[in-house]
């Protein structure tokens, strides 16, 4: 019988060759791979999500944490290809335009994947028509923008602004974060919702999917 | 070591309000404090009033200039902001923090160093983004000091800032900000190196801790400014310390002075 708990541990311990070790050895007993993400992968990274949000665990261990759940995706993911994957959503995520900063984003799409939603990610100073083009494109269900700058906050409303351009703005729901972004700004320029960390961020887009 | 005073900076929750009720009194009682306490120039930042920053900027360079005389470190990457703060500067040479290698901040605040003759902080940083390694930022040092003292700015007005990242996002990052500092004070003599103190320390628990331990290495490595909190009296007497460690301190007189000044923290 495949031990999810000691796979979620030794996720949460960042033990990658033992999640890679204990993943295989559940599919070698015919374990369904859904299952070993959703029972056991997923769970370990949202534990990891809420120590973080404690500050139980700081961000050297949620990176650690992350890799070690890629270690168990890829044993899965090439069985899962040909089923029908089911995620919990598909989101395209990017830090918006003139800023650089990529760390809280990168740990919101760690926390996005280990929620099981399929994360698109457009990487840093993305411009909005480059969000468009994704929403074309990629059809997410979420569009997440990351600004830590005050002198960039106004390009978050600019982007929500091309979307409706675009005719989109009914297609995806939108969340925003970043240091200095607050719940009032998220209101303001028309967000459909803020977070104000990375583990919230996944609940968030949870509820923003429901 | 050139200290700038860091704290009048509305990303700190009091001095946001304060400047928010444009309350003068207590605007000047930091820049005072700071002052007694080392600070070589006093920082000014409202980069949270994106709407109002301009006038806020100005507002703060005229409050501070009432009670101190040290020059200012004016700080926000909005030329326009920038220009208001510059001429109602009285005080002497600012510091406009910062430029960097991006085409388009390059351009629009290399004339007001110009215009106004200002010394800068500039990032080793470009339109490629932040360099992962020393080699790359001082290559961008680089470029930045041969087209600034080509324009006519001095060299002892350039404070190169080696960017700092978050050891919590990679291991390396100490090791990276040490070698940047230790090659651009090699290979650009007279220039100055400057940097904050708590990016380093991102995403960890006891961070002051960090700080400090990077702090020293950093001066090992010939840092010779910071931006910091000088009324943290623990980060100052590091600064001493690791400045007579560092045969900064001739006849260790700073450092014995600061001890008969109270200054001292053990």
């Amino acid at each position: 019988m495949a031990d999810f708990r000691a796979i979620a541990d030794a996720l949460k311990a960042g033990n990658a060759p033992k999640v890679k070790e204990l993943v295989e050895a559940a599919v070698e007993e015919g374990v369904e791979p859904s299952k070993i993400v959703n029972e056991a992968l997923i769970v370990g990274m949202g534990e990891i999500g809420v120590l973080f949000k404690n500050n139980e665990v700081y961000v050297p261990e949620v990176l650690i944490a992350a890799r070690a759940m890629h270690a168990g995706l890829d044993v899965v993911k090439p069985l899962m290809a040909d089923q029908d994957v089911a995620t919990a959503g598909k989101v395209v995520l990017g830090t918006v335009k003139g800023d650089l900063h990529d760390i809280g984003k990168n740990l919101v799409g760690m926390m996005l994947e280990g929620a099981g939603f399929e994360v698109i990610d457009l990487g840093i100073d993305v411009p909005p028509h480059k969000f468009v083009e994704a929403v074309k494109k990629d059809k997410p269900h979420i569009v997440g923008m990351s600004a830590l700058l005050t002198t960039t906050m106004p390009a978050m409303k600019q982007t929500i602004e091309a979307i409706e351009a675009a005719g989109l703005r009914d297609e995806v729901k939108i969340m925003v974060g970043g240091a200095p972004v607050t719940q009032n700004f998220s209101d303001e320029i028309g967000a459909d919702g803020y977070a104000p960390d990375a583990a919230s961020a996944a609940d968030l887009a949870k509820e923003l999917v429901g | 070591m050139i200290i700038i005073g860091e704290k009048i900076n509305t990303s700190i929750k009091s001095v946001q309000s304060a400047v928010e009720a444009m309350d003068a009194k207590a605007v000047q009682d930091i820049a005072t404090k700071q002052v007694e306490a080392g600070a070589d120039y006093i920082d000014v930042n409202c980069g949270t009033f994106p709407f109002k920053e301009p006038e806020l900027l100005e507002w703060l360079v005229n409050t501070v200039q009432e009670v101190v005389d040290v020059p200012l470190c004016i700080d926000s990457p909005n030329p326009k902001a920038l220009v208001f703060a510059l001429k109602a500067n009285k005080n002497g040479k600012p510091l406009i923090n910062s430029i960097t290698g991006e085409r388009e901040r390059y351009n629009s605040i290399l004339p007001l160093v110009l215009e106004y003759d200002t010394s800068i902080i500039a990032l080793c940083m470009d339109d490629d983004g932040m360099p992962e390694t020393a080699d790359d930022r001082v290559k961008i040092a680089d470029r930045l000091v041969e087209s600034m003292t080509k324009e006519g700015v001095k060299l002892e007005d350039i404070y190169l800032d080696p960017m700092v990242r978050p050891l919590g996002t990679g291991s390396h990052y100490g090791v990276v900000a040490i070698q940047t500092i230790k090659k651009i004070m090699e290979e650009f003599p007279g220039v100055h190196t400057t940097c904050g103190l708590s990016n380093i320390s991102f995403g960890l628990p006891a961070r002051k801790l960090i700080n400090q331990a990077f702090l020293i290495s950093a001066i090992g490595a010939g840092l010779d400014s910071a931006i910091l909190d000088p009324l943290d009296k623990k980060i100052m007497s590091f600064v001493y310390a690791a400045e007579l460690l560092h045969g900064k301190d001739d006849f260790c007189l700073n450092y014995l002075t600061a001890f008969r000044e109270g200054k001292l923290e053990v």
